[in-house]
């Protein structure tokens, strides 16, 4: 497996091999990379656009899934005044996007780390914590707890494969947090993310889980400082950060 | 509240890894306005906008600087006191 930790990046061209809705807003894209020697969990590319007349935009899209032989895996949040997510939402079968990657060393889960995890998600944060627990369906002996905070139910990805994983494995325990309409079943009333929301039934900051956090900027700083304020080790956090430009 | 305007390293790690050849996400940067040893990962990162800043997540210091041109690269790397750079496994 290369991890991009060794060979020097470069661009390259990359075909759509499907795209289908995630969300009412969201799309997961399929694309067939020549010569892709795989990647890890967690990491991301580098996508770049260019129009006719040179201008180009780049942003990072995080891998949602391990590669299946070329073929990797995406999903977009459609931003309505973004450069590069309104296009990436309406890309069809058959067209050509240029890529580097995978890139990141950093915000990777590796199978053979025995541990305790601890993800957090925001919104589409959960990209490239999904890329670990389907790694993780397939490799390791880790304890996976995820805390997912979403606007609304209709804005949980992979809502299916999720509760499927959860029925399913007994390594993982998922919970969603909506942040402005629940579902009526939910007695916990819509809310941002709390220090509460964050405390894993049966473990402790001394089990020293290995945490993952990956959201908007300001949904990352605010969940981290909750952590630390709960006890976890700092240097047991790892963290990714999006801005809002799509 | 306004949104923070910055991500973090992660975020920058294509465009120093094109020019650098490895992997910088997991390089430790010490500041050299505060002392702070930092992971790349995690230093703040202020990229819309024609280069790319890199801030020490403690003090705001400029940690690093990067700006493409389409014939050259231009890095400033002086915000840093030093660099420590994990080598892959053997």
């Amino acid at each position: 497996m290369d991890d991009g930790s060794t060979s020097k990046l470069h661009w390259r061209v990359a075909r759509v091999v499907d795209s289908e809705p995630e969300t009412d807003s969201a799309q997961t894209i399929g694309l067939a990379v020549p010569g892709w020697r795989g990647h890890l969990a967690g990491q991301h590319i580098d996508l770049k656009l260019t129009a006719e007349d040179g201008y180009s935009a780049q942003r990072s899209y995080s891998l949602s899934r391990p590669a299946d032989g070329e073929r990797i895996e995406l999903t977009v949040q459609q931003i309505a005044d973004g450069e590069v997510s309104p296009y990436l939402t309406g890309v069809r079968p058959g067209e050509e996007i240029e890529l580097r990657g995978p890139i990141g060393g950093w915000f990777v889960w590796r199978p053979a780390e025995e541990a305790r995890i601890l993800l957090v998600a925001g919104g589409s944060g959960i990209v490239p914590l999904m890329a670990m627990l389907r790694e993780r369906v397939v490799l390791g002996g880790a304890e996976f707890r995820l805390v997912y905070s979403v606007r609304s139910p209709a804005d949980v990805y992979y809502a299916r494969e999720l509760g499927q994983l959860e029925r399913d494995c007994d390594w993982l325990r998922v919970a969603v947090v909506c942040t402005r309409a629940a579902t009526p079943q939910t007695a916990r009333p819509p809310g941002r993310i709390g220090a509460s929301d964050l405390a894993v039934p049966g473990w402790t900051p001394d089990d020293a889980p290995r945490v993952y956090v990956c959201g908007p900027t300001g949904f990352v700083e605010s969940v981290t400082t909750k952590l630390i304020g709960q006890g976890h080790r700092p240097s047991a956090i790892r963290t990714e950060r999006f801005g809002p430009s799509g | 509240m306004t949104e923070p305007t910055h991500v973090d390293g992660n975020a920058a790690a294509g465009a120093f890894a094109d020019v650098l050849g490895f992997d910088v996400t997991t390089a430790t940067l010490t500041c050299a306005g505060c002392g702070r040893a930092v992971a790349f990962a995690e230093s703040h990162v202020y990229h819309r906008a024609p280069g790319i800043v890199v801030r020490c997540p403690g003090c705001e210091h400029v940690l690093a600087r990067l700006v493409q041109t389409p014939t050259d690269v231009r890095l400033d790397l002086r915000g840093a006191q030093s660099w420590r750079i994990p080598l892959p496994a053997r």
